[in-house]
């Protein structure tokens, strides 16, 4: 690691930005502390720093959404106020946000007429649109609604919307969370060759690989200060890692697969169909998850994930009861107690809304699920002493940090709430735990403790099913993997034999053709 | 001539009348609506345009200066929903409420010396030779302005939503609040102004009722309108044309009844008075089953409260 350039070098330009002593205090916490950055002309610059840490306030300050308490910012050299959004990108500076800032039910020219200054006549604006995307392999139809867009497709309009501004400076803010690898790898090509035509990318990531691969310098963040600088390339991931979290990191072991036992989920033959034009249909969905093993199902974000949940939950039944069977009792009619009652424990993907309720203390939140197994309700009146020691012990066994159990859900961090959440219903020693996004939003230390917790729960003979869009995150926990793509589901592999690469192809929707490593060919869905 | 066709150009005469109000209340609605607020003081402000409108014309003899005002008034009231509801972020469902409680009082106070006294009407378009056209041309050339202007504007509302830069902007605020602020939009001004457009139009509409459809004042004499117009911005999935044509449906049913009444058959007349309400709302239910429709028009931040900083 090198020290923190102050000075650029004798023969560049002056920096394309450079931030000085910004701080940015919120209600309750320092968001950014005296926070220095330099960005030379040309260059990819990552900001990295777990959640939390302080990266999106400080860019959404370059951006001119939030104005810094003290500070300054220098643009080109000069000492710059960025005003607001449109004052941004009038000096050159584009964003691509981590939620894109898309609007679903317009089209994607008129997406992207609303994020330029003087967009002219939406014909010409068009032919503009396929110009760029074309320019840099980013395949886009400007007539087309943006509901119907994928994902990746997603973020191709919101890059050309910045492209077409022809930007000095493109902050990425988290750009790979929702692509499969293979589009991952095609936005990087798009970002080298930007930055190889003099455009500074300021790449915001926690992925510590993808950085390694796509950056020049990297800046750290840690609690709204800087802590350091270095080359990525010569940092290993492991490296980065413990300077972001400030300690050594402790990853779970994998454990050699355990004896899967008997089926105890059985999904058959399940399709959906939905009223709803921004919802994906399940076709003829069929899986098995067994005693004692790890089940995970991969697939970018809109592949029928959510519906799969709701399916498997209880919140939208299914005609077919035989459609949906847990430990051999057909439970497709059954609603979401019914099923509870069974022996199945559901973390969802929300954690606000659906797996707690905001404004409920946590031991309220603790009896929520915990009523049906637990001996908390008695005659119909709550034992609020038992929903107490209740959420003592998850507070305490999973070492989630609230103050106490009267604490608000809402109060608690991601990583808290996710813990605790996780640990209520780990507590009711389910028969069958079906988790959507586990580590989604949680900061390295708290997913590290609940994928330990996860694999601990399958080897004392649970199954466990992990709906889940980090891959990494998989094959940490999986035993055997599938891919969900517009609804239907590849045959599962084992994660051993398995590679992210297939995965990514799978993710992309190239079900059947490529033969395998093994020169099989895959089920053709 | 038969006299049933005699009896039809009246009647299609009066039905662009009776639609008129609704069109008004139920256009600005849309606008409103569109931008992401739901205004549901749509009839305190229809009674507030309709008193201040006659009052001022019964005053000073111009009802031009009346029709002025009667927007003034309905886009004040607007704009009281705005601060409420957009400024202090009060619950829109309960400050709309509260707006036609206000509405209704208000305008029943304002117009305690008016009621009884009578009023010419508007002048009505005459072109010779088209409005003595038999059938319908009392129905085309014979109404005055207001119910012109009432179906100008909606190709006017329709341009301006679809076609114009404003537009984009408006739906897109409707769309994703957040989004739109990030990429630095106004969220709350624009509002401000829709909540003040759909007010002015729905005085305009009340304004209609007092001032030219019945030419004077009674309490509460919108008699739930607002309420219908609201109906109709959802049913018609958010789309002027649509609108236009719930109006006239509602418009028609309205006179169709009064025709069965004065012809003496024996059906309650309170049965009768409901029937345009029930057919407006059960016509428009039926041709909007589409759940996809509603879903795709929907503004997705219809009614939800926004604030920059969170």
């Amino acid at each position: 690691m090198d020290s923190h350039a102050k000075t650029p070098a004798p023969d560049a330009a002056p920096p394309r930005l450079e931030l000085r002593g910004i701080t940015k205090r919120f209600p309750g916490c320092l968001a950014n502390d005296h926070v220095d950055l330099l960005l030379r002309p040309g260059e990819i610059h990552a900001l990295l720093g777990e959640n939390g840490a302080g990266k999106s306030t400080l860019v959404k300050m370059i951006y001119g959404v939030l104005h810094p308490d003290s500070g300054s910012l220098l643009w080109q050299g000069r000492e710059t106020v960025v005003p607001d959004p449109a004052g941004a990108r009038r000096l050159g500076i584009g964003m691509v946000f981590q939620h894109f800032s898309l609007f679903d039910t317009l089209t994607v020219a008129e997406n992207i007429a609303l994020g330029l200054d003087e967009p002219g006549r939406m014909d010409a604006l068009s032919e503009r649109i396929r110009t760029v995307s074309e320019r840099y392999g980013l395949a886009l139809d400007p007539e087309r609604h943006v509901f119907h867009l994928s994902v990746g497709e997603r973020q191709r309009v919101e890059i050309v919307r910045c492209l077409l501004q022809d930007p000095r400076l493109l902050i990425m803010d988290e750009p790979t969370s929702v692509l499969t690898p293979q589009e991952a790898a095609k936005l990087f090509e798009t970002l080298r060759r930007l930055a190889a035509e003099g455009c500074t990318i300021l790449y915001i990531s926690h992925k510590l690989e993808e950085i390694r691969a796509l950056c020049d310098r990297a800046t750290v963040l840690r609690a709204g200060r800087v802590v350091g600088a270095c080359d990525p390339r010569r940092e290993t991931a492991r490296g980065l890692a413990e300077m972001m979290i400030g300690s050594e990191l402790s990853t779970p072991e994998r454990l050699p697969p355990g004896e899967a036992g008997a089926a105890r989920l059985v999904v058959r033959h399940l399709s959906t169909t939905s009223d709803n034009p921004f919802a994906t249909s399940l076709k003829d969905v069929s899986f098995e998850v067994r005693a004692g093993e790890i089940l995970g199902i991969a697939g970018v974000a809109g592949n029928g994930q959510a519906e799969l949940m709701a399916a498997l939950s209880g919140e939208a039944l299914i005609a077919d009861p035989q459609a949906v069977t847990i430990e051999g009792v057909p439970a497709g009619h059954l609603g979401p107690r019914a099923r509870r009652s069974l022996g199945l424990a559901f973390v969802p993907e929300e954690r606000l809304g659906r797996g707690a309720v905001p404004e409920l203390s946590l031991s309220e939140n603790a009896l929520l699920s915990g009523y049906a197994r637990e001996p908390l309700v008695r005659g119909g009146l709550v034992h609020f002493g038992r929903a107490r020691a209740y959420a003592e012990t998850i507070i305490k066994g999973f070492n989630v940090v609230a103050h106490g159990h009267r604490a608000e859900a809402r109060s608690l961090s991601g990583g808290n709430l996710q813990k605790f959440i996780i640990g209520r219903e780990i507590l009711q020693k389910p028969k069958l735990l079906v988790v959507g996004q586990p580590t989604w939003g949680v900061d390295a230390g708290a997913a590290a403790a609940i994928h330990k917790a996860l694999i601990a729960l399958a080897r004392s003979g649970a199954a466990v099913l992990v709906i889940s869009q980090d891959l990494d995150e998989l094959f940490v926990l999986s035993d055997r993997i599938s891919v969900l793509f517009h609804g239907r589901l590849s045959d599962s592999r084992p994660t051993h034999e398995t590679s992210v690469e297939r995965i990514g192809l799978l993710m992309g929707g190239l079900f059947g053709t490529p033969p395998d490593e093994d020169g099989e060919i895959t089920r053709a869905v | 001539m038969s006299a049933e066709l005699a009896l039809i150009g009246p009647i299609l005469a009066a039905m662009f009348a009776a639609a008129t109000p609704l069109l008004f209340a139920a256009l600005g609605e849309t606008v409103v609506e569109k931008s992401g607020v739901l205004n549901l003081g749509v009839e305190g402000m229809m009674l507030m345009g309709a008193v201040c409108g006659f009052a001022i014309t019964v005053k000073t003899g111009s009802a031009p200066l009346g029709l002025l005002v009667a927007a003034g008034a309905g886009a004040a009231m607007g704009a009281l929903f705005g601060v409420l509801t957009l400024l202090l972020l009060a619950n829109q469902v309960a400050t709309g409420l509260a707006l036609t409680l206000f509405g209704v009082g208000l305008s029943a106070l304002i117009g305690q010396g008016f009621v009884g006294i009578p009023l010419e009407g508007l002048p009505k378009l005459n072109i010779p030779g088209l409005t003595d056209l038999p059938v319908i041309g009392q129905a085309l050339f014979g109404q005055d302005l207001l119910v012109y202007l009432g179906v100008l504007a909606v190709p006017l509302v329709h341009l301006f939503l679809y076609r114009t830069r404003a537009g984009l902007v408006l739906r897109a605020v409707g769309e994703n609040h957040h989004a739109a602020h990030a990429l630095g939009y106004k969220v709350i001004r624009i509002r401000f102004l829709a909540v003040m457009f759909g007010g002015a139009m729905s005085g305009l509409g009340g304004a209609f009722l007092s001032m030219d459809y019945t030419p004077m004042w009674a309490e509460n004499m919108t008699s739930g309108r607002g309420w219908i117009a609201l109906a109709l911005v959802v049913f018609a999935t958010w789309k002027p044309v649509r609108v236009m044509l719930g109006a006239w449906l509602f418009g028609g049913v309205t006179i169709a009844q009064l025709h069965v009444q004065g012809m003496g058959i024996a059906i309650p007349s309170q049965l009768l008075s409901m029937l345009p309400y029930l057919a407006t709302v059960l016509v428009l239910v039926l041709i909007s089953r589409d759940v996809a429709r509603i879903r795709l028009n929907a503004p997705a931040c219809l009614g939800k409260l926004f604030h920059p900083d969170s």
